[in-house]
């Protein structure tokens, strides 16, 4: 496990936990109380590095290696039978954006993700969750098959960004993305959107306009990265913290102005430290989802998902 | 297909506003491209364009409008909204500073303004962004002004035309701004349900989020020539790939070429060709006089 700076007490405690077991392993000696006591002490720390964190350490979170990735979270929220499907019918099969249809609790959903690898050689093969075009049409067809069945579509959202490459803007990266959205907002069926991890732009929003859109705790949703976004206005590195702080790019933020439904709990200490529990967490509060919209009209569905977008700017008139 | 979108209105759009195209200062004008030397008055005459060599000078709202609309008449629309800095942004400087000196140095309230007329005789909307507000940058004011245009076209049944010409989003209203894209692509999906034409010029520069959302979503995209445009910028483009970037990368011709625009206008042409196009869509009869 990967340990972040600000992760320092809580490495601590990980490390005596790990002795005391050790301990009690070879030498016989009952470590149950120390033990106790140890976990109430890394519960605490926990607890209070959670009432501390930053948006630039919320940054830091959503972007921890051992954070669970989409495939991870459908994997197991399907019970290991998810069917993947390839392709956009035009150019390839873009693998940083993955799709497929698998069910919770016999409920049937389309999934779709931006997908980051997980070591080194998955990285390259997953473009680091940056999807091109031919990823964004991939999605809208995968979509419009759920639309075509009358099934519900879950999209899992972890991206650095479109990528920005050659190839993309010949095959029209703006168009692709463009086109997700307008589509979205009007598929016929609940559209569920979830943040795990980064939410970086116009890459997350083209899987991003939904019935609900939430957020895990540990994630960051805006219109470009806090490090991005120093070297633009600041024009320097060396302001990514106080980007991130203007952005109000966090969870808490987005939530407050109404520009996410919801925010949805990480276990103790962020998804990275207990990815089984995530994973049941947001089985569960996609079945909660599912059930609130499943029995709307589609009509009615279609009109709120709009009239919500719709809603969303701070402007103000003088009479006139 | 319909043309419901055609029934004139009852004479119930007004044309108060008579703008006079607006002379540049001084008497003359120097093209920034081949360096030839026209009056003031020839250049506005010709649409802002080199009559040498053809290099179509960036212009903004209410410069199209002016030969866009019959007679220069026109009704602007929501001519008041100002942005809220609903983040209380502050980078080297206020936001709210910010757009306080962009609104008396140019006059405008925002990057859209927002008009409705006739153009060749067809009652149109028209929304067209002000690049020299912050970069033509998208924020609430630019998307709900757009949200209320394409309102108006649906109420009234007439064609939405969007010039679009920005830098993308506005970074200092952060989510908000990224969420007009959602907000403007919405709408048009409701216009595009109503079967109202929707028209969408690319001027230079038009990059990053607008781009990714209502420019690319005309029933036809459409450019001026040698336009910049494109989703990631030309800077971004390059250090993503370590090489230079071929000639005429992200240029109006590069992206007719790869199949996202509809055709290259160039702006002497602009009025007659939408028109055409309208009058073809709608099976209109041809104007008696053409202009
Ligand atoms: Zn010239």
């Amino acid at each position: 496990m990967d340990y972040l700076d600000f992760e320092a007490p809580i490495r601590e405690l990980d490390e005596q936990i790990a002795k005391a077991h050790a301990l009690q392993a070879e030498s016989g000696v009952d470590m149950k109380d120390s033990l106790v006591e140890l976990e109430a002490k890394l519960a605490e720390a926990q607890a209070e590095l959670k009432a501390s964190l930053s948006p630039w350490q919320r940054v830091q979170l959503s972007r921890h290696t051992g954070r669970p990735y989409t495939m991870a979270y459908i994997e197991a929220m399907t019970g290991g039978e998810f069917i993947e499907m390839h392709g956009d019918r035009h150019v390839k099969d873009d693998k940083a954006m993955v799709g497929g249809w698998g069910a919770i609790e016999g409920e049937s959903f389309l999934f779709i993700g931006q997908q980051k690898g997980v070591n080194t050689k998955m990285r390259q093969l997953r473009n680091f969750g940056m999807a091109n075009p031919e990823g964004y049409r991939k999605a809208l067809r995968l979509m419009k098959q759920a639309e075509k069945f009358g099934r519900p579509i879950v999209t899992l959202i972890d991206t650095p960004g479109a990528f920005p490459g050659l190839e993309a803007e010949e095959r029209g990266q703006g168009e692709a993305i463009a086109r997700n959205i307008l589509e979205m907002a009007r598929l016929k069926v609940p559209v569920i959107c979830i943040i795990i991890g980064e939410g970086a732009s116009g890459g997350a929003l083209g899987i991003g306009v939904g019935d609900r859109v939430m957020m895990l705790e540990n994630t960051w949703y805006s219109v470009i990265s806090p490090e991005s976004c120093s070297s633009i206005l600041w024009r320097s590195w060396d302001f990514k913290e106080t980007a991130a702080e203007a952005l109000k790019l966090t969870a808490n933020d987005m939530l407050k102005n109404g520009l996410i439904d919801g925010i949805i709990e990480e276990p103790a200490g962020g998804a990275h430290r207990d990815p089984e529990g995530m994973f049941q967490t947001l089985s569960a509060e996609i079945l909660r989802m599912y059930r609130e919209l499943k029995d709307l009209p589609s009509d009615q569905l279609v009109a709120e998902r709009i009239e919500k977008f719709c809603g969303m700017g701070v402007y103000e008139e003088s009479a006139s | 297909m319909s043309t419901d979108w055609f029934h004139r209105q009852e004479a119930g759009i007004t044309t108060p506003t008579q703008e006079k195209k607006e002379t540049p200062d001084g008497l003359w004008h120097g093209c920034p491209k081949c360096k030839v030397i026209v009056s003031a008055e020839d250049h506005v005459n010709n649409v802002w364009v080199c009559g040498n060599c053809g290099f179509h000078n960036g212009i903004d709202a209410k410069e199209y409008f002016s030969f866009l609309f019959d007679g220069g008449n026109y009704t602007e629309l929501n001519p008041t909204m100002v942005s809220k800095d609903p983040l209380q942004f502050e980078d080297t400087k206020k936001y709210s500073d910010r757009l306080k000196a962009t609104q008396v140095k140019t006059g405008l309230q925002d990057a859209l303004t927002s008009a409705t007329g006739e153009m060749n005789g067809i009652p149109v909307a028209i929304a067209a962004m002000n690049f020299k507000f912050i970069g033509g940058s998208m924020g609430s004011v630019v998307g709900e002004k757009i949200a209320r245009t394409i309102d108006y076209s649906l109420k009234h049944n007439i064609p939405f035309i969007m010039i679009s010409k920005s830098g993308g989003a506005r970074m200092m209203e952060a989510a908000f701004s990224l969420m007009q894209m959602a907000k403007t692509s919405a709408k048009l999906a409701l216009l595009d349900e109503a079967k109202i034409p929707y028209i969408s010029l690319l001027t230079d520069p038009t990059t990053g989020g607008v781009t990714a959302s209502y420019a690319m979503l005309g029933d036809i995209n459409i450019a001026e020539p040698g336009a910049l445009i494109g989703f990631a910028g030309p800077r971004v483009v390059k250090e993503t790939i370590g090489k230079d970037l071929p000639d005429g990368f992200q240029t109006s011709e590069f992206v007719k070429e790869h199949g996202f625009l509809d055709f290259i206008v160039e702006r002497k042409h602009l009025k007659a060709r939408m028109s055409q196009w309208l009058r073809f869509v709608g099976n209109l009869p041809a104007p008696v006089k053409a202009e």
